[in-house]
């Protein structure tokens, strides 16, 4: 996918700059934002550690731990034919609190555990291969609906860019958030009670 | 909203007084830990800078062709329609896709307006409240050897588009 929205974007770029007479301007643009992107990482690195080494602790410490143990009715509720001792609520639970976190990379491993974990149940209780379980459904979508508590890159970015107060939007953040994964679990509920479970 | 900026302002200082005083209770190895994290984080932030330096030169270059502002007028009439600020329309497409690349287009708006603009502020916020539908779907069904996604397309979309709404509104009222 990146090799055609990437490939295009350069494409685009140097055609219409070149029809546009910006084609000077485009050259520029390539040197300066490559500059750009080293001065960037750079800035974000002081976040980024910082918050790495903090969820270091709660691991350690043993805070998510108990997080997945609070999270079992939430479970119950969004996968009620997942069995209680199966090993999907822990990847499940472990994915979401990567994601409540920020902590994108960390998820996707956890995640991709759940669905083999999901795609096992889904094959024992009778489902095609193939198919998509209602499990597997449920998961992703309330996965693309988005978790994140706390945008760390995007506060990054915005010190970096001369925000005043970079973590302003944390709270309105918290909102939308909720709101968004709000929608997906009704429009969960409403396809689960529209097939008949 | 004061009440949402408040809590803002309180969030970090909060967690971390609580990350650390739990993982003092429990008697971990805080400080060692710490190190052994950031150093993680070393390695994340180094990881995704070969793509960073790709996304946005392609973006930085895709801008200074004009190309994304064709592309804003383009779309300005639906814009009107859902009472949706056009300049950030590449950037809601963009991000169903791939958010690498939408990373670069946010970084792009943060220095062409500011972060603290009403632009800048509905990008964080939509940022904070998104996903990558394709990219997400792709990568995980792929694992699971699924080819029939059934309604999960549609579910990801609806709750884009509640996440989206709702960061247009918030960013209005700040």
């Amino acid at each position: 996918m990146l090799n055609f929205l990437w490939g295009g974007m350069i494409l685009i770029a140097v055609i219409y700059g070149t029809v546009t007479g910006n084609v000077k301007e485009v050259g520029n643009a390539a040197l300066d934002s490559s500059k750009e992107a080293v001065e960037l990482c750079i800035t974000m690195l002081g976040v980024m550690a910082l918050w790495t080494g903090v969820m270091r602790i709660a691991q350690a410490s043993g805070l998510t731990k108990r997080f997945i143990r609070l999270a079992r009715p939430v479970l119950r509720f969004l996968f009620p034919e997942v069995p209680e001792d199966s090993k999907a609520n822990e990847y499940i639970a472990s994915n979401m609190l990567a994601n409540i976190l920020g902590l994108g990379w960390a998820a996707t491993p956890f995640g991709l555990k759940a669905m083999e974990e999901l795609q096992k149940l889904n094959i024992e209780q009778g489902g095609k291969k193939e198919v998509a379980s209602r499990a597997m459904c449920t998961f992703l979508i309330i996965n693309i609906s988005s978790l994140q508590l706390i945008p760390v890159n995007i506060i990054a970015y915005r010190s970096q860019y001369g925000s005043v107060n970079p973590a302003q939007i944390v709270g309105p953040a918290i909102l939308a958030t909720l709101v968004s994964t709000l929608a997906a679990i009704i429009f969960i509920k409403i396809t689960d009670r529209k097939k008949g479970r | 909203m004061n009440f949402l900026i408040y809590l803002s302002d309180f969030c970090i200082p909060l967690l971390l007084f609580y990350m650390v005083s739990y993982g003092l209770l429990a008697k971990t190895d805080i400080y060692g830990e710490f190190v052994e994290g950031a150093k993680d984080g070393f390695r994340v932030t180094f990881g995704i800078l070969p793509t960073l330096i790709g996304l946005m030169t392609g973006v930085g270059m895709l801008r200074a062709s004009g190309f994304l502002d064709l592309l804003s007028r383009l779309l300005l009439p639906v814009a009107k329609v859902l009472l949706f600020p056009v300049e950030l329309v590449p950037l809601v497409i963009i991000k169903l896709f791939s958010s690498s690349a939408a990373t670069g287009l946010v970084l792009d708006i943060f220095k062409e307006y500011g972060p603290d603009s009403y632009l800048g502020t509905v990008t964080s916020l939509i940022c904070s409240s998104t996903e990558t539908v394709f990219y997400t779907m792709s990568v995980y069904f792929m694992a699971a050897g699924v080819k029939k996604t059934r309604y999960t397309l549609a579910g990801a979309l609806v709750a884009t588009a509640a996440g989206v709404a709702v960061s247009t509104l918030l960013a209005g009222l700040m």
